[in-house]
């Protein structure tokens, strides 16, 4: 890099050097308007063009079809009342699985985080233990239980030998929920454990000599001094589990594709299927669903914003940087 | 109640070890059960033989049957445990079978042929590693290709990544210009579009660049993440400006600056946020599902999610790859624990 | 080496002005010190002439040449800063190379400038720690070679010993002094400390908001501080200030009236020039070393104290004491003394050490003869 130096001394002399700068933030700049502002632009002319083409010249200006198209229903409680059914269906299981997984996730975050922050024999293994899932790939996560939950999968093979038959835990829509919502709490707890541990031991260790001295009981230790000071990172927790919930894809595609039926299929991978898996390509259709998504995840983030706004410096967010 | 409020408000347990002890400990050990059962019994699973994997109800161990070489015959031969007419047992090799007969030798005297239906005769095992399920999968199925293509990927963006957003970072935290504040605001807002709300129009920046089944496709839209600029500023803002003067008095360029005094001095963050791309590109998934559509371009990620569609009556091949896909991520987690989760702690990122 | 000079010169921060149009000319070879409180703008200016802030107004010329444009890497100057700003992933030897090598210096010549600045200043044996495994005098010692090595016309310092502690400080302080004299390259200091500017300066910048109050050689400002505040920032314990009015002034000198003297008794003239109105309310200046307890040979004002407090300290004693009205008198007494608080003493003010001031901190002092 020392080869750079000269060209960049040159370039210094013409700008000068604040205006330098520019040339620092440039290629990070450049990226994220190629490949994050320019799409937001591009998704609503997508959203309101119609046809089959990906060339933006070539699809015909439809208007609010495809949003009409996607909430064409006879009652949008019934998903089977609605022109898209699989749309409302993946709503409606992605509302479920989000309000489901994340209550689940963040009571077991919490109990992890507690019985962590205890003075226990081996505390970082343990750490680990809890979050060495989250490091594994979707995928990696969704193999590894496809094989525990296979028909002659080692549950089935436990059950057997206390004298139960085999249940078919991927192929019955109930079990194929209950495993996928299962299956994201094991991957992702971790992360959220962590947060909370961190929140706990962030509480000064002589409030509750204080409080002791005081001759607080252990319960209202709990409710007063360390349940309301977690409560700024409870929060963040829920809200940053809810955003990732309802854009739950990777793990339940490799899982169970979205079946059986459509009992697992949810709304990212409605996004995926219509716009680039099924063998007619519904851009718009798929671009019109993003704009639903998006809706709801700018909700969620200004929840989120309205809660952490004290302290923006900390940039909780998305999965993949 | 009050015992188990104690257990949940205690920083540090004293005294007797009571029934929280208890509970924290049981909890714990669920745990380990848990999280690191289903790992260790696909890494386990993974060096059994094929016909092993079929066994119902499994056996935990990765067994096969025990083979002898016996004189006159070019392979080995199964070892069998016979039950002979006469009501004595014996190990036995197999030399063929027809039917419900078989035809055994003693492996000492292999003369004596012994002819016994297969019923009276069940395999003798022993603890076998079918290393060859590692072996195999790199000729038949072009696996190096897969981890080829995803070790690039990974490399790459990585490094890219680190030189983008340090560079970013640099300007953000060390630079006082017209714009600061609305480029730093743009960068971090991108945090809340999350890609999966951009897919169809990014597909057509991306197949308009001509990247579409091009590892570039995967790595340039992920090189200038928000988190990794947020994370180093923070950490240059600590960088004391006297430093950068004096490199200025020394004669140094803004670049040499950059390059001699503040990427060696972010070190400690451009570590964890090494750590952190290389996790995210090793396992991402739906980007790269979207822009890599030809077999010798997918990745390991890809290649996992496109074989156990076909490969389901070959688990031993899927679940040798599984391992394999899950090994880096588990040595980094392994070697740089502390770095992961104090960095996510402090971060609040993932 | 190279002289500096200053034209009206100006600093300003959007509307606010920190430095305000300041003349100053610094001889070749000639060590000068930036003394003032905290916010004066000492830094500041300092920093201009690094040309590490831009100039807002007036010009900066280094022999002759007007530098406003110039950026700080070209004006040829080095600076040694407050918290040595040595590159800490860097060893002694490159963070003493590393400015040559970013001219493009052949290796050969890094290195014989690295050890000649090595040797001079003791380094030969740290050249390959790094600084943290550095103690503070070592480090100031590589900071000031970093700057040695690059043989700059003028040598900058910003408060460069504030990070030391008081033995060291006296240590460094005549180091530095031995070094000027042995390079006889120009050198600006910049410090809060005034102990710090009258024993290393040839001349010395008063600076407060922004203004230069005076410049002068130490003693120049010890004996004839122009104004009140130089008077009371020269000196420890501070100058002491006693309410008074001018009674008469003729040939003798200037006659004053202080609040807390006795009314009635006569004192003697003043040998300050006073083309004052009679009644002007003034302020009489008499430093603490030159009070007198008890009679003096010469002609002094007489006043008497009662002593508050009484600080040993050996070689001296200080007596702090309260006088009519309100007023506070420090007393510098040489030796031991065996007062003890409370007490009342009769004190002499020599005539010839008094200084008279407006009451206004910054109008010009009365002229002494």
């Amino acid at each position: 890099m020392n080869a750079l130096d000269p060209p960049m001394r040159a370039l210094q002399r013409v700008l000068g050097v604040p205006r330098i700068a520019w040339m620092f933030v440039g290629p990070n700049l450049a990226i994220l308007g190629l490949f994050t502002f320019l799409p937001i632009v591009i998704n609503f002319y997508f959203a309101f063009t119609g046809g089959v083409q990906l060339y933006p010249s070539e699809r015909p200006f439809t208007g609010t079809e495809n949003l009409s198209t996607l909430f064409d229903c006879g009652s949008y409680l019934d998903p089977a009342t609605c022109r898209k059914d699989l749309f409302w269906r993946s709503i409606y299981n992605t509302g479920e699985f989000a309000l489901l997984q994340v209550a689940l996730m963040v009571a077991l975050a919490l109990v992890t985080a507690l019985v962590l922050n205890r003075k226990i024999l081996g505390r970082g293994f343990f750490r680990g233990v809890f979050f060495y899932p989250v490091l594994l790939s979707p995928v990696v996560v969704a193999l590894i239980w496809k094989w525990v939950l296979q028909r002659e999968g080692v549950l089935n093979a436990v059950l057997a030998s206390a004298g139960s038959s085999p249940v078919g835990w991927l192929s019955d829509a109930n079990w194929a929920f209950f495993w996928c919502v299962f299956v994201s709490i094991w991957a992702h707890m971790g992360f959220y454990t962590l947060i909370l541990l961190a929140g706990l031991q962030a509480i000064p260790a002589d409030l509750y000599e204080a409080a002791e001295m005081d001759g607080t009981s252990p319960w209202r230790r709990f409710s007063r001094i360390t349940l309301p000071l977690l409560m700024p990172n409870l929060i963040v927790v829920l809200v940053l589990g809810l955003i990732r919930a309802v854009q739950i894809f990777d793990e339940v595609f490799v899982l169970t594709g979205g079946g059986p039926g459509s009992a697992t299929t949810f709304i990212v991978q409605f996004i995926y299927q219509t716009g680039f898996a099924e063998s007619i390509h519904q851009y718009g259709l798929a671009a019109a669903a993003s704009l639903v998504l998006a809706l709801s995840l700018l909700v969620l983030t200004l929840v989120q914003l309205r809660i952490t706004r004290k302290n923006l410096d900390s940039p909780a967010g998305r999965g993949d940087g | 109640m009050a015992s188990l409020a104690g257990m949940l408000t205690a920083r540090r347990g004293r005294g007797a070890f009571d029934w929280t002890d208890w509970f924290s400990y049981g909890y714990l050990a669920l745990g380990l059960l848990l999280m690191f059962g289903p790992v260790v019994w696909l890494v386990l699973s993974s060096f059994k033989s094929a016909a092993a994997l079929n066994e119902f109800p499994p056996q935990l161990l990765p067994y096969g049957q025990k083979t002898v070489v016996v004189t006159g015959h070019e392979i080995p031969l199964p070892l069998y445990r016979v039950t002979l007419p006469d009501g004595t047992t014996r190990e036995l090799a197999e030399v063929r079978r027809i039917g419900i007969q078989a035809t055994l030798v003693d492996p000492k005297a292999p003369e004596q042929e012994y002819k016994v239906n297969i019923r009276d005769r069940k395999p003798v095992r022993e603890f076998q590693l079918a290393l060859n399920n590692y072996i195999e999968i790199f000729g038949k199925f072009s696996f190096g290709t897969f981890l080829w293509n995803s070790v690039f990927i990974t490399v790459v963006a990585t490094l890219i990544t680190l030189l983008f957003n340090a560079m970013a970072a640099f300007a953000l935290s060390k630079y006082r210009f017209g714009g600061r504040n609305a480029v730093f605001l743009l960068i971090i807002s991108t945090l809340m579009i999350p890609p999966t709300i951009i897919l169809v129009p990014n597909f057509l920046v991306v197949s308009e660049l001509g990247l579409l089944n091009s590892l570039w496709g995967v790595i340039w839209p992920a090189v200038a993440t928000p988190t990794g600029v947020f994370l180093l500023r923070q950490y240059m803002l600590t960088i004391p400006d006297e430093l950068i003067e004096a490199a200025r008095m020394d004669n140094a360029s803004e670049w040499r600056i950059f390059w001699r005094i503040i990427l060696p001095l972010s070190a400690p963050a451009l570590a964890v946020l090494a750590i952190f791309s290389v996790m995210w590109r090793w396992n991402d998934f739906l980007w790269p599902l979207i822009v890599l559509s030809r077999t010798e371009k997918f990745t390991l990620q890809l290649a996992l999610n496109a074989f156990q569609g076909e490969l389901t009556t070959q688990w031993h091949y899927l679940l040798a790859m599984t391992v394999i896909t899950l090994l880096p991520v588990t040595l980094v987690f392994a070697f740089l624990q502390r770095h992961i989760t104090t960095g996510i702690a402090a971060a609040g990122v993932k | 080496m190279a002289s500096l000079q200053l034209h009206r010169v100006v600093k300003r921060y959007g509307t606010t002005a920190v430095v305000h149009g300041i003349d100053l000319e610094v001889k070749d070879g000639e060590f000068v010190v930036f003394v003032g409180p905290s916010g004066c703008g000492k830094s500041t200016l300092l920093r201009m002439i690094a040309g590490l802030e831009s100039v807002t107004e007036g010009d900066l010329l280094i022999d002759g040449t007007r530098v406003n444009d110039v950026s700080a890497a070209q004006r040829g100057l080095a600076m040694v800063f407050q918290s040595y700003a040595l590159y800490p992933h860097m060893t002694v030897y490159q963070n003493l190379a590393f400015g040559l090598e970013n001219l493009g210096a052949p290796r050969a010549e890094v290195d014989a400038k690295v050890k000649a600045a090595a040797k001079l200043l003791k380094l030969e044996a740290l050249l390959e720690r790094r600084p943290t495994q550095l103690s503070g005098g070592q480090r100031q010692r590589v900071a000031i070679g970093r700057a040695i090595v690059r043989d700059p016309t003028i040598f900058l310092f910003d408060e460069p010993l504030s990070n030391l502690d008081a033995e060291l400080r006296v240590q460094m302080r005549a180091e530095i002094t031995a070094l000027h004299k042995r390079l006889g390259t120009t050198m600006i200091y910049v410090t809060h400390d005034q102990v710090e500017a009258m024993t290393m300066a040839h001349r010395i910048a008063v600076l407060r908001s922004g203004n230069v109050e005076q410049f002068g050689t130490p003693l120049e400002l010890y004996n004839r501080p122009v104004n009140r505040f130089v008077a009371g920032f020269i000196g420890s314990p501070q100058m002491n200030f006693l309410n008074a009015r001018i009674v008469g002034a003729s040939d003798a000198g200037l006659r004053v009236l202080l609040d807390a003297a006795p009314t009635g008794e006569s004192q003697p003239p003043l040998p300050i020039d006073g083309s004052a109105k009679t009644q002007q309310r003034v302020m009489l200046g008499i430093r603490p070393e030159h009070v007198a307890i008890g009679p003096t040979s010469g002609p002094a004002l007489a006043l008497t104290a009662t002593i508050e407090r009484v600080e040993q300290l050996g070689a001296a004693s200080f007596l702090y004491c309260a006088l009519g009205g309100g007023e506070r008198l420090t007393v510098h007494a040489p030796g031991q003394v065996a007062f003890e608080s409370g007490t009342q003493i009769k004190v002499s003010l020599p005539v010839a050490e008094t200084h008279v001031f407006d009451t206004d901190e910054s109008e010009n002092a009365f002229r002494r003869r």
